[in-house]
């Protein structure tokens, strides 16, 4: 049989005529210049393909070259600390064949194949290992110790392995024949078709929150391990910035940053921001626990088609290990906007927008690969992911945004006004939710302190109160309300600018415990309890404002220390001490 | 090669087909030529066995199904490059336009460009002083950085433009050349010249090249006319190490441009009647902005677009908002109050200023400033929605301080002239001068070291009083 030829370009979108010799979803190498691509549609006369890199320059009648396995990505050490592009190819390595732009048609090898691991085999000629099983293990880095897990779908007995020592990730290090006698040869690496979730033994229920130090997502909206939340906003209501924040601080192992479709320079940022920045937990620089998969809105678009699914198999890769992995994928409407324009050149239908009617599936099937797991090795592990939404002219109802709301459990909604105000993060936090409030509450409860959800249900329910009251003041304005009713809108403000606004670059505010985020709550309800007190003896709210144990809630995010939570109590006591002194002042009488 | 095909298959907009085609290459350029001598350039935007699809950049009037004769070229489109591009007019082919004949090429470059790689980027950080209070405090524009104009049709866009041109200035880096690229897309003939002669009354024209594709331009040459541009951008930025910023308006005009060339394409749309691409093709432009690690030169965009009926949600300023580091956002009502520039100050945004102010750009306290007035002026735009309801007396004291507060902003800080450069130091100076007119407790953004320094009511005072006895 001859070779497969090109017969038609259109863009991205190569398509083959009268060959029976492709597979659905098979890696492909188009043209003279072996460009990466995927068959994405088969029939009787046609192969569809999309290509990962420019198709400038091709010619009809080139020849594809199959390659006889679904896109897959390399498994092993060396991927933390590393950048690669929508496809894992290490973007280092691109740097280094073609400059500062990058050019078509490069192989690169994926993972540093000259570095040498300290490897400890943990497994001997003759024992049985099942799929998933730990073969050997090397730490990748001062942080992450690394597993060698036996791919999922190989067991059998292990008929060679090397001894303890310095290897390379393509060395063979242990040999092992399965029931039908197949010899597999394991190195330090392994490859996995990226469209395929990694298994697992089952699925475990969401228990514990993945702490990010941000107060309203901990206190207001937590996402539990393992757990799904969408950042929904418009440019510029610090979608970005807020997922930087939770990358910096979230109490996750690793994080897979996924940069999909957006800005070279954020990438940069990322890449420099967390190389300098030294991780509280381990002492050591925060990319040593972060992998980055860039694919910026310059780069080809079927790639970053490509680039969620090749984060989240390297996410379930560590997941496997026993890790804690947070995802942030920043946007996931460019990746649907990637399936629309691939969509739009296959001809498909268009539903919504013209987005492919099969948009909600494949959200639902990304989403769906998250969660906390019992691995195959016997660990738990979880992966979660974080994606922002970027709807298109700020409008929540557009067909990315509705449809993956369905499938995240947490909803936190960023909002022009407030980021107009430069309020920071700017969740909306009427529009906002999260679905695993009550199945944290024990958590809160045990690890805490035994009020935390009453705490928060009544700051909530403050929040909730003003807004009702805000609506009648936006139309005769505040001088009407009774004190007590003014006085649940000078506590919001406390709450809103107190505690839910916070500094990320303030030293103190850009990441706060669990515990002061508690302290903080009580103080504030602690003032409201007492001042209502104070109003019900007539004593006047003017008097209260004045008093100035408003202004001091308002700082006391930066003048208490992180680790000196000693200080509410002190404040506590100097706060009662100013309302008690206005305990004696009552009002006058009215006229 | 020159084999040479006889006529056309078919012909619809601007696109032609071609049959019985050997060895096209996607992308690549094709020349026409009629049979009185004269020449077109099409490019193959789709290969289908034996058929090739061209794009005609110079439309498709007069050619018919047999008076032509077309032949490939072999290479994309590509501009001829050189430093002796300064001072020049080209068409948005990048054609010459002023008579001075063709330029010497030190190079050929494909004008689509390769991806920069983001390991290879440099992150900027130094900013670039406009002499616009507005822009330089609270929305600075920083070297490398892409800043679109967000405008409406009839706004001081252009003044502005001209006028950042004018003052830009480079801090920490004195001594590197700095040049302008100027491309008009679908702009009118007037206003190309208002640029051009705005460039020789300042004495800029021999740093700056210019790409014209006017509104009665064709529509396909449009859509190269950015490409070129920002191809002999980046040529001067990393080979020659100039610092560049390049001009490009309408960014609206090239998409409706795009829109055009797409249904002739037969393509689905999707919102408006945009191709589905539109977000990629923006940012294949908006991304071509940055700095390369250890290569002294820069670009920086500054586009320029007008929002159909003032809509920020319209697709062209929706993607452009989600590929830019920011935005400058025009106000209709503030430019009919009288005040210029007219930059509505809360939707606007610079994303990349945190970086580039404060200790060792500019001054410790900018970044705590500019969040004050953000937000101070965010309680006046309240304070005033209240006032138009319940009227301005029935308000509370604070809110009217607040009202008073933001008329002020708008007349000292906002407004300034269209040649009035102030410096970074007066711009800071004047917005302390500004809070100052509010009580020190609500300024809740500034820390106690700051306000005792700077804090003054009396200078509040007096700025005060020097306004009402400038207004009689």
């Amino acid at each position: 049989m001859n070779t497969p030829v090109i017969y038609s370009i259109n863009g991205p979108v190569v398509k083959v005529r009268n060959t029976k010799i492709f597979s659905m979803l098979e890696m492909v190498y188009v043209g003279n210049r072996r460009l990466i691509g995927e068959v994405i549609g088969l029939n009787e006369t046609e192969t569809t393909i999309q290509v990962y890199e420019s198709t400038s320059g091709l010619e009809a009648g080139e020849p594809v070259e199959p390659s006889g396995a679904p896109m897959s990505v390399t498994l092993g050490p060396g991927i933390l600390s590393n950048i690669f592009d929508g496809i894992e190819r290490p973007l280092r390595g691109l740097e280094a064949e073609s400059g500062a732009f990058i050019a078509d048609g490069l192989s690169v090898p994926i993972l540093d194949t000259e570095c040498q691991y300290d490897v400890t085999i943990k497994t001997s000629v003759g024992e049985y290992v099942h799929g998933g099983e730990v073969y050997a293990s090397c730490p990748e880095n001062s942080v992450i110790l690394h597993l060698c897990m036996v791919p999922p779908t190989v067991s059998g007995t292990v008929v060679f392995a090397a001894k303890n020592g310095k290897y390379r990730v393509n060395d063979e290090i242990v040999r092992i024949e399965d029931e039908n006698g197949t010899v597999h040869s394991l190195t330090l690496c392994q490859k996995w078709p990226i469209r395929r979730a990694r298994p697992a033994v089952k699925r475990l229920a969401p228990s514990r929150p993945m702490i990010t130090g941000q107060r309203v997502i901990d206190t207001l909206f937590p996402i539990a391990r393992g757990g799904t939340a969408a950042i929904p906003g418009g440019f510029g209501t610090g979608k970005t910035m807020t997922q930087h924040q939770i990358a910096k601080w979230c109490d996750a192992d690793i994080i897979v940053y996924i940069g999909c479709g957006e800005r070279g320079n954020e990438m940069t940022q990322v890449l420099e921001e967390f190389t300098a920045l030294t991780d509280p937990r381990t002492g050591r620089s925060l990319m040593e626990r972060t992998v980055l998969i860039a694919n910026t809105s310059n780069m080809p678009v079927a790639a970053r088609e490509a680039s969620i699914y090749t984060g989240i198999t390297l996410a379930e890769y560590y997941r496997d290990m026993g890790y804690h992995i947070a995802i942030m994928a920043d946007s996931t409407s460019r990746w649907a906007e990637a399936l629309r324009e691939i969509s739009g050149r296959l001809e498909e239908m268009p539903a919504e927008e013209g987005f492919p009617a099969y948009l909600p599936s494949r959200l639902s099937e990304f989403y769906e690969r998250t969660g906390a797991f019992e691995t195959l090795s016997g660990r738990e592990g979880s992966v979660a992911v974080i994606g922002a939404v970027s709807p298109q002219g700020s409008d929540f109802s557009e067909p990315v945004t509705q449809n993956t709301k369905r499938f995240v459990r947490c909803f936190w909604g960023l909002d022009k006004a407030l980021a107009y105000a430069r309020h920071y993060p700017a969740i909306n936090w009427t529009l906002s939710y999260s679905e695993y409030t009550d199945d944290l509450s024990d958590y809160y409860n045990r690890e805490v302190h035994p009020d935390f959800t009453a705490y928060r249900t009544q700051i909530s329910a403050i929040l909730k109160e003003e807004q009702t009251l805000m609506d009648i003041v936006r139309l005769i304005g505040a001088d009407v309300l009774p004190d007590d009713q003014k006085l649940v809108i000078d506590i919001a403000n406390v709450i809103r600018v107190g505690f839910l606004q916070q500094n990320a670059y303030h030293a103190e505010d850009t990441y706060v415990p669990l515990m002061k985020q508690f302290q903080m709550m009580k103080l504030i309800l602690h003032i409201y309890q007492v001042s209502r007190t104070l109003l019900s003896e007539n004593v006047d709210l003017g008097a209260i404002r004045k008093s100035g144990v408003f202004d001091l809630a308002l700082k006391m995010k930066y003048d208490i220390p992180n680790q000196q939570l000693a200080a509410f109590d002190t404040l506590t006591e100097k706060i009662d001490g100013m309302l008690e002194e206005l305990r004696g002042q009552k009002k006058e009488a009215v006229v | 090669m020159s084999l040479q095909y006889h006529g056309f298959q078919s012909i619809s907009g601007s696109l032609v087909v071609l049959d019985h085609v050997k060895g096209a290459e996607f992308d690549e350029m094709a020349r026409i030529v009629l049979n009185d001598g004269s020449e077109r350039t099409g490019r193959v935007v789709m290969l289908e066995g034996e058929k090739a699809v061209l794009q005609v950049f110079e439309g498709t009037n007069g050619l018919s199904l047999t008076n032509t004769r077309t032949s490939f070229t072999g290479r994309p489109l590509e501009l001829a490059l050189s430093g002796d591009m300064l001072g020049r007019v080209f068409t948005g082919a990048g054609r010459p336009l002023d008579g001075l004949g063709e330029v010497m090429a030190e190079k050929y470059a494909d004008v689509n460009g390769q991806p920069l790689n983001p390991v290879s980027r440099q992150y900027p950080r130094n900013y670039i002083e406009t002499g616009i209070s507005a822009i330089d405090c609270l929305m600075t524009l920083i070297r490398g950085q892409k800043l679109p104009i967000f405008s409406g049709t009839g706004l001081s866009h252009n003044k502005l433009a001209v006028q950042i041109v004018q003052q830009a200035k480079i801090a920490k880096a004195q001594n590197a050349q700095f040049a302008i690229v100027f491309a008009a897309m679908g702009i009118q003939n007037d206003v190309a010249d208002y640029f051009r002669r705005s460039f020789e009354e300042s004495g800029v024209l021999q740093n700056v090249v210019m790409f014209l594709n006017l509104a009665n331009d064709p529509i396909v040459e449009r859509i190269i006319t950015p490409r070129c541009a920002l191809t002999a951008a980046e040529y001067l930025a990393y080979e020659k190490n100039m610092h560049i910023l390049v001009v490009m308006t309408d960014m609206t005009a090239y998409a409706e441009a795009l829109r055009e060339l797409s249904s002739s394409k037969g393509e689905i749309p999707s919102r408006k009647g945009y191709p589905g691409y539109l977000y990629s093709d923006l940012a294949s432009l908006y991304e071509r902005a940055g700095i390369i690690e250890g290569i002294e030169g820069s670009v920086t965009q500054l586009p320029i677009l007008t929002m159909p009926n003032d809509d920020i949600t319209n697709p062209v300023p929706d993607l452009t908002g989600y590929i830019t580091e920011g935005q400058i956002v025009l106000d209709r009502g503030l430019e009919q109050q009288g005040i210029y520039p007219p930059i509505s100050v809360l939707p606007s945004l610079s994303r990349l200023m945190k970086d580039g102010i404060g200790e060792g750009y500019t001054r410790a306290d900018h970044s705590a400033v500019a969040n004050q007035l953000f937000a101070s002026y965010a309680q006046v735009q309240d304070a005033r929605s209240l006032a138009s309801v319940i009227g301005e007396e029935e308000l509370s004291d604070t809110d009217r301080q607040y009202l008073e507060f933001g008329k002020m902003f708008e007349k000292c800080f906002l407004a300034q002239s269209f040649d009035e450069s102030r410096t970074m130091e007066e711009t800071l100076e004047l917005g302390w001068t500004l809070l100052s007119m509010l009580p020190r407790s609500a300024l809740s953004r500034l820390d106690d070291k700051m306000l005792d320094a700077h804090y003054s009511p009396d200078a509040a005072k007096a700025l005060i009083e020097k306004v009402v006895a400038q207004n009689g």
